[in-house]
């Protein structure tokens, strides 16, 4: 198992977020979460790479317990990436900047020598003539690609992605998706919190339902869309899938 | 009904257009008529004081004028000297003490407090009266020449004064930055260290460039302050000249000087802030 999770508890305050959550991802599965806005989601991702210490419970990475507490998060961090709903790239930096960053800093590989990797992924999704450009000076689309970009240039083993298409106009969406498409293609293990439906039926391996902290019901994408088990799930799918 | 000037090969103006531009010139001669009464019954009425005699002999006197503004302008120079490297030691030492404000390694939390403290005291405490008590303190412990100096301690005293204060905006700059961002680089595995150097700190310098200038410009004007504690600098050349004279037509000359600096400075910093306005809208 890649990444196994085992009853991860997290609160804030009073408001327990993730109210026990497990969850088991193969290596090369695509897993897509589902669930109203609040159902925990978000909050789940940030656990896995540790951006949210959790309560209690145990992150697995290739059977080692990395949310040990006191145990140095930056090495984790390194081997799985995230990208985030509202792209965060970094605004006084050009793209390829933002993507050379982390591997200059963290692994320690000088620009020359990393240039060639990142070119090359600019390249493959279509963002070759837009390496030195600000963010600012992207679109939408583009930005949430660069911020992919600068997430695998990290040669990370799991990616997460936090409803990475929900800030983008609909005609947007699906150059970003298609990104995922390929990036599954390669075998990458992939989390990805989502509200587009038609794409989590499609690719995802896994599909979870999310609702107060808990996953209500988890199975594979033609099973939980067309026969769902619980009334939850079969309340929420009647609504997302109007 | 279209407002188009057919054949004229003119673009056609808007009805809208139209209306603003009638606005635009009704609103301009307002203000220029209005500009030209207050200026008129300044110059008209002043003279009438019955003192204005008096004042324009011992404040506006042309002879006294040309005569010590060129000694006015050379005893400037000690003033840009004094700011020239104050400015950079304030600029180091403020951002020294607001990072140290966010130190989280247990072993520095003295260096916390201490900022903490720093902050407090010097914020607290007038500029005036730092002068005095740095500049005339520390040499009165009998260090010898050249350590004694008021250059140097009076610059210490600026230094000190204005670091508490750029530390403040350095730090507001520090917190006005997203948390995702910290986020974003944190996801990539970035230590804090270069989180904040790589990522916080850029961002956070840029957004307080105006508030800094505006920082400049006060120093720039506090830097007569060391007057009282030594240096001949221009306001205390200034003084010589009344006393020499006995006429204020020096300090007039000074504050001439001043605002050839400081005018622009403004203009410039309020250039910048209108410009970060716009690029984050």
């Amino acid at each position: 198992m890649k990444l196994s999770l085992r009853d991860v508890q997290k609160t804030f305050g009073s408001n327990h977020v993730c109210k026990g959550i497990s969850l088991d991802v193969q290596e090369g599965e695509l897993v897509c979460l589902i669930g109203a806005s609040g159902s925990g989601k978000s909050t789940f991702l940030r656990c896995i790479n540790l951006l949210e210490p959790i309560d209690d419970g145990a992150v697995y990475l290739d059977g080692q317990d990395i949310a040990v507490p006191g145990l140095d998060p930056e090495p984790v961090r390194r081997r799985i990436g995230m990208v985030f709903q509202s792209y965060n790239l970094f605004p006084h930096m050009t793209a390829v900047e933002n993507a050379m960053l982390a591997p200059r800093r963290v692994r320690g590989v000088s620009r020359d020598a990393i240039r060639p990797e990142v070119s090359a992924l600019f390249e493959r999704f279509g963002l070759g003539d837009r390496m030195e450009h600000y963010p600012d000076q992207l679109s939408g689309g583009q930005q949430q690609r660069v911020a992919i970009i600068r997430a695998l240039a990290m040669r990370p083993e799991v990616m997460l992605f936090d409803e990475i298409t929900s800030a983008l106009d609909p005609q947007l969406v699906g150059e970003v998706l298609d990104v995922l498409l390929a990036l599954k293609a390669d075998g990458m293990t992939m989390v990805l919190a989502t509200h587009e439906m038609g794409f989590a039926r499609e690719a995802a391996d896994k599909v979870c339902f999310l609702a107060d902290g808990r996953i209500v019901e988890e199975g594979p994408p033609d099973v939980l869309f067309t026969a769902p088990k619980q009334p939850e799930t079969q309340a929420f799918l009647e609504r997302a899938l109007k | 009904m279209t407002i188009a000037d057919e054949g004229s090969g003119k673009p056609a103006r808007t009805r809208r257009q139209i209306y603003e531009d009638g606005l635009r010139k009704r609103s301009l001669m307002i203000a220029g008529t209005s500009t030209v009464a207050v200026v008129l019954a300044i110059v008209l009425l002043v003279p009438l004081a019955p003192g204005w005699a008096a004042v324009k002999k011992s404040f506006f006197n042309w002879d006294v004028f040309s005569a010590t503004f060129p000694k006015l302008l050379d005893a400037f120079l000690i003033d840009v000297m004094i700011f020239a490297w104050c400015a950079p030691a304030i600029a180091v030492l403020g951002l020294l003490i607001a990072l140290a404000r966010d130190v989280r390694n247990p072993a520095l939390y003295p260096l916390r407090i201490f900022s903490a403290a720093f902050t407090d005291v010097f914020r607290g405490v007038p500029v005036v009266l730092t002068v005095y008590l740095i500049g005339f303190g520390i040499p009165g412990l009998g260090l010898p020449r050249p350590w004694n100096s008021p250059y140097i301690w009076g610059s210490l005293a600026l230094i000190l004064t204005y670091s508490a204060y750029v530390a403040e905006i350095f730090r507001s700059g520090i917190e006005s930055i997203h948390p995702s961002q910290r986020a974003a680089a944190e996801s990539l595995g970035l230590s804090r260290r270069d989180t904040m150097w790589y990522v916080i700190l850029p961002q956070a310098v840029r957004r307080v460039v105006p508030a800094n200038m505006n920082m400049l410009i006060a120093l720039q004007k506090d830097v007569a302050l060391l007057s009282f504690i030594g240096p001949v600098e221009i306001f205390r050349q200034a003084g010589v000249f009344k006393s020499l004279y006995a006429n204020f037509t020096p300090y007039v000359g000074a504050a001439v000087i001043f605002l050839a600096i400081t005018i622009p400075a403004t203009r410039y910093a309020d250039y910048l802030m209108a410009k970060q306005r716009r690029d984050r809208s």
